[in-house]
């Protein structure tokens, strides 16, 4: 019999998510896909996955869940999440196998909106335009296009995962101070005082926030010409201001096209740090050059590979069913990484 | 330059009984171009002519892992071929890093992998096809002809909108079944169909009250737009009629009917054909929906 995740009493927004679908955009589909990459690659090297593999992606806390057959090994990232199995404590950043009949609780963070959850040898989940990220809005993805549901059973692709050595990370902090973006593409559509505003006052998460979009609260931001543009291309990080003068942040699940004038882009470095920003949360901008802003992608990516190669990384103790070979994503061999100085000492095993 | 070629559509299969036949070659075909050289020609043509001005598009950053190349803030045919002939001339070259390329109006968004192709680098490559932009024959365009069901209960705002223009539900049926649409851009909702070409005479401000959800399936009009509807969406827009045709199947194997620039035209059909077309297998009836495949006469 294969094994099963079964979802008791899930919380509202549990997906599932993986990098997002690409090349489908000029259909109008949007990317989706994990509102925070790096944490659910960590989620997912830490159980063996691929750092691409799909998990689920929960806001704030993710509800009791139950191990309905067989037997998987898991692993929760993007912040101290409270996880228990069967009622006792169990870290997070960290890999526990759970047996049939074990419930898993994962309670709220103090430091995180959204987290992951990551099973070894991930689900068992068609593939739509190329990607099992859910959007939602569009029924597109995941676990019949929607978000999880009392009684959901999630099959696994394993058929036994755990056995020998849990491994644990203590990830390091999230860097912090003002978020960087590149101003545009419609700068000529604002004032300039409208700009010095952006990068000079503290905006604050809305509550009517989503993967959609972020909501800020704050000065608001005056139009030149009207706040209505002929609608073309947007992307996750576009800064929309609409008519009221509030600008929003698109995230991952945004549309491909937009008719509200786009003041910056927040940097692909720093959208995750905004996207685990808590509501009422503050936060600043500043403006930084397209290089500078690509520099810093690089920095990011770099840090997290070595992250990833910081995980011990022992031969399968799982037997995929469905495997997907992902060649780029594998991390390299933990012996090359023994010795990389930031790293957080492995402790199981 | 040759002269405009004549747009005018093919009769259509007709309209229902009873209501006057669509006039041929009335102000939607010209509206949607402003200039005889905009040449909107049957297949493979050249865009740009000594007669527009020649677009000067602006290349900017949208972040860090796409840039836009901007048109200009207008709806008109000429920038929405100019976007579409760039879009294949960057398709053909196949340059490494270009991740994928979002056609709207009157932009083209082109998504890369910075690691592999730098902001500076690529607009070059990209200012180098525009200059040679002039000329470039866009691909063959793909024709639909699309059956629509505008009596009760599929044209839910037919008769609000005959009132708000002033015009018998017939004349808007005629109206909006005679011109050839283009599709300018796929958009806002999976294979949500922005169609440029509507009768003026047609052109409305959103309704007041949006309604929370209308099918797929739902023809619009909205602005100087019409519009396909691929999913249940809420829209302000006007509902005229229903389309049996799914422009949005993610389980066919081609999910997307319409791509941007295809044409597009409407015929009208009672609601007993509406069910039976509604009825076919997603793939049948998308063959038979495309008007180069000789399926003129459902």
């Amino acid at each position: 019999m294969p094994g099963f995740l079964r979802a008791i009493a899930p919380t509202p927004f549990v997906t599932v998510q993986d990098r997002g679908r690409q090349g489908w955009r000029r259909f109008g589909v949007s990317a989706s896909g994990a509102m925070d990459p790096d944490q659910l690659a960590l989620a997912n090297v830490l159980v063996g996955n691929p750092p691409g593999e799909a998990g689920l992606e929960f806001a704030f806390a993710a509800g009791v869940w139950e191990v309905g057959a067989g037997q998987c090994r898991i692993a929760v990232s993007g912040g101290a999440f409270a996880v228990a199995v069967d009622g006792v404590p169990v870290p997070a950043f960290a890999t526990v196998t759970l047996r049939r009949g074990q419930s898993l609780t994962i309670g709220a963070a103090p430091d995180a909106v959204w987290g992951y959850l990551a099973v070894a040898g991930g689900f068992v989940l068609p593939d739509q335009l190329g990607s099992l990220s859910t959007h939602a809005r569009s029924g597109i993805g995941g676990f019949a296009g929607r978000s999880l549901r009392a009684g959901d059973e999630l099959e696994l692709a394993a058929e036994r995962a755990g056995g020998r050595g849990e491994r644990r990370i203590v990830p390091p902090p999230p860097p912090a101070g003002p978020i960087a973006v590149v101003l545009g593409p419609q700068l000529d559509r604002f004032t300039e005082a409208a700009v010095e505003t952006l990068l000079g006052t503290e905006y604050r998460i809305d509550r009517h926030s989503d993967r959609m979009a972020y909501r800020l609260a704050g000065a608001t931001l005056a139009h030149r010409g009207g706040h209505d543009i002929v609608s073309d291309g947007t992307m996750p990080g576009s800064i929309q201001v609409p008519g009221n003068g509030m600008p929003l942040v698109l995230m991952r699940d945004c549309q491909t096209t937009g008719g509200y004038p786009k003041i910056a882009t927040a940097v692909t470095a720093d959208l995750p740090r905004l996207a685990q920003l808590r509501p009422e949360a503050a936060l600043r901008f500043r403006a930084v050059t397209v290089e500078e802003a690509q520099r810093l992608r690089a920095h990011r990516m770099a840090a997290l590979q070595r992250l990833l190669r910081s995980i011990p990384h022992r031969s399968a103790t799982c037997v995929p069913v469905a495997f997907r070979p992902e060649p780029a994503d594998r991390p390299e061999s933990a012996e090359r990484a023994a010795d990389r100085p930031g790293l957080a000492a492995p402790s199981g095993g | 330059m040759s002269p405009a070629p004549d747009l005018r559509p093919e009769p259509l299969a007709g309209p229902p009984a009873g209501r006057a036949p669509p006039a041929w070659g009335a102000s939607a075909a010209t509206a949607e171009r402003p200039s005889p050289a905009a040449g909107d020609g049957p297949r493979s043509r050249p865009i740009g002519n000594p007669a527009p001005p020649r677009f000067r598009p602006l290349i900017l950053p949208v972040g860090d892992t796409a840039l836009t190349v901007d048109f200009g803030d207008a709806i008109d045919p000429l920038r929405n071929r100019a976007v579409l002939a760039l879009e294949q001339s960057l398709a053909a070259a196949e340059l490494p890093g270009i991740l994928e390329t979002v056609p709207s109006y009157r932009a083209l968004m082109i998504v890369y992998d910075p690691a592999e192709i730098g902001f500076g680098p690529l607009a070059e490559q990209v200012r180098a096809r525009l200059d040679r932009l002039e000329g470039r024959a866009l691909a063959p365009r793909r024709r639909w002809v699309v059956p629509v069901a505008y009596d009760p209960p599929f044209g839910l705002d037919l008769d609000e909108l005959s009132q708000a223009l002033g015009l018998p539900a017939e004349a808007i049926l005629s109206r909006h079944a005679t011109p050839a649409y283009s599709v300018y851009m796929v958009g806002f909702a999976p294979g949500f169909t922005y169609l440029g070409g509507l009768d003026p005479a047609l052109a409305v401000p959103r309704r007041a009250s949006p309604r929370p959800i209308v099918p797929a399936g739902s023809v619009m009009i909205g602005g100087q737009q019409a519009a396909i509807v691929s999913v249940p969406i809420p829209t302000g827009w006007y509902v005229i009629g229903r389309t049996p045709m799914r422009a949005f199947d993610p389980d066919r194997a081609d999910p997307f009917m319409f791509r941007p620039g295809d044409r597009v035209r409407f015929r009208p059909v009672r609601p007993a054909e509406f069910a039976r077309l509604a009825a076919l297998p997603a793939d049948e009836l998308r063959i038979l929906a495309r008007e180069d495949a000789a399926c003129q006469d459902f």
